[in-house]
């Protein structure tokens, strides 16, 4: 049922470590800004009554979170419509693939470089952060399949319906930054504006705005984890 | 021979468009089966309707007697399949994809021995995008080769390929038919279709025009040819006139050409110029070919 799975997860790694760039956005890019961020403020965030405690503790982590999720997603949906558009996936449909293996195997690729990123980020936050550690691992893991699986299902929507790659990364980027702002993750939203509130309450939330509401909890579990 | 492949009046419609209308025919066992006509013909669609990939809107497809949509699975474990204008990723390396295609498999043969077979082995570590499109070719028909299937589907296996590299893919594919495979080809180039296929159907405008051996086509369609024989002798053009089934002699600029139907034309006229000793200072056929049938047949040329 799952043939060729693991061959092309693995397969699919390690084509995308040959991409340089998309290495660098994914992995290298927030783990950078979060170690010149802990070497910065770090040490001066370390008292209780600092005021950039809030910001490191709180905002920093959830800003890198979001930038994981968002380049996951945004490479996700590049990826696929280029398949889709080089005739790769055709090309794997007449084989005995089926098409769950083939986006399970994207999954596991995003779910695999996103433990690796969090996990040099923790190794970051023990270094560089005044993190008073806990680790719940068996909790964190289970959010971060859980709100991995299901922003990448945003990014399988969106690599589904756009007309080509060129169009992948700006259509991506449109959808996922608005919901952003929409799913309270920068402010409460009780503070959001009334008019808001329709559109929290509209099947954008549900469909889109819920995923990053799952990253928040995300977010929190992984804050327990390196900062807390 | 047994039949692999049993299509009977199908149809795919996209829209307005009809891509393929009441296609019917069938492909024998161990036989090179061409699917010819320009661009845009249906070639393609009738032949991914074949392999499962789309959906006929009407109309039976057999293929080792198996439903290709129903029995998809099944069936794609027992066919391979080349497509047109298909790619892999760029940076995946050949052994990488053949060892990929080999692990959807029940029973692969041996990958390392295939590229060898297909003069890739020197290429086994080099990254898709940096291969010819002779060698991507190759690769494709690796892929296609790699479960060892029965019936081997090649759509526009030449195309824009030089005409090196294009012969060397024709041997290649003569190699598969040597092994007892069927295989199942489109092309829009007639000369490719005269050279490597038993037999071939003309397509146009989504219709099957006609459907026999290519040098049957062109004896059914088109079975007048020409002689052109150069001579400064004063030579009797009655002679020519009376070999049998000679249609018209005709003279210009020293150039006798000698029209007239049967494949004793020319034996015909050779033993014609041998008897009276005519001193001939060029000598040549103009015997037609499945372009002209296609011609013929469709009104206008494959390249309109």
């Amino acid at each position: 049922m799952l043939r060729g799975l693991w061959t092309l997860t693995w397969l699919e790694i390690k084509i995308f470590v040959r991409e340089p760039l998309g290495l660098i956005g994914t992995v290298g890019v927030p783990v950078l800004a979060f170690v010149i961020v802990g070497r910065v403020l770090g040490a001066g965030s370390a008292q209780p009554d600092s005021p950039i405690r809030g910001f490191v503790t709180v905002g920093f982590p959830v800003f890198v979170s979001i930038l994981i999720a968002i380049s996951a997603v945004l490479s996700l949906v590049t990826i696929i419509s280029i398949y889709r558009e080089g005739g790769i996936l055709k090309r794997l449909r007449a084989t005995p693939l089926r098409p769950y293996t083939i986006l399970g195997a994207h999954v596991l690729v995003k779910l695999l470089l996103s433990a690796g990123t969090l996990l040099l980020m923790v190794a970051a936050g023990r270094r560089y952060y005044p993190a008073d550690v806990h680790a719940p691992m068996i909790s964190f893991t289970v959010a971060l399949l859980l709100t991995t699986s299901s922003v990448l299902s945003i990014g399988f929507l969106i690599a589904s319906v756009i007309p080509t790659a060129r169009f992948a990364q700006p259509i991506g980027a449109a959808i996922l930054y608005p919901m952003l702002g929409l799913s309270g993750l920068f402010s409460p939203l009780s503070s959001l504006p009334p008019s808001s509130d329709a559109s929290r309450t509209s099947l954008m939330r549900c469909i889109v705005a819920e995923p990053f509401r799952l990253s928040l909890f995300l977010t929190w579990v992984w804050r327990i984890v390196c900062v807390e | 021979m047994p039949q692999v492949i049993h299509v009977a009046g199908i149809r795919k419609t996209y829209g307005r468009v009809i891509a393929v209308d009441e296609v019917t025919l069938t492909v024998e066992e161990g036989e090179i089966f061409g699917l010819i006509g320009p661009n845009g013909a249906g070639k393609t669609t009738t032949l991914e309707c074949i392999e499962g990939l789309r959906t006929p809107d009407r109309g039976t497809i057999s293929v080792l007697g198996l439903d290709p949509v129903a029995d998809a699975y099944a069936l794609q474990n027992r066919i391979g399949v080349q497509l047109q204008e298909a790619q892999l990723q760029k940076r995946i390396k050949v052994w990488e994809a053949v060892d990929l295609w080999a692990s959807l498999y029940r029973t692969p043969i041996d990958g390392n021995h295939l590229l060898q077979q297909l003069g890739l082995a020197d290429k086994r570590n080099a990254w898709f995008m940096t291969l010819s499109g002779g060698q991507k070719q190759r690769l494709f028909i690796a892929l296609a080769l790699i479960n060892d299937p029965e019936v081997v589907f090649l759509d526009e296996l030449t195309t824009g390929l030089d005409p090196q590299a294009r012969r060397a893919i024709w041997d290649l594919v003569r190699g598969i038919r040597a092994r007892g495979k069927t295989v199942f080809m489109t092309t829009h180039l007639m000369e490719e279709a005269e050279r490597l296929c038993d037999r071939v159907a003309i397509i146009d405008h989504g219709r099957t025009v006609d459907i026999d051996t290519p040098s049957r086509l062109v004896s059914r369609h088109c079975p007048e040819r020409a002689v052109v024989v150069t001579t400064r002798s004063n030579t009797d053009d009655d002679a020519f006139s009376r070999i049998p089934r000679v249609t018209s002699v005709t003279r210009a600029d020293g150039e006798v050409t000698i029209r007239g139907e049967g494949d004793d034309l020319v034996a015909n006229v050779i033993e014609c110029l041998s008897e009276r000793r005519i001193r001939v200072t060029d000598f040549r056929t103009d015997v037609p070919t499945l372009e002209d049938v296609f011609l013929k047949l469709t009104g206008h040329s494959i390249r309109d």
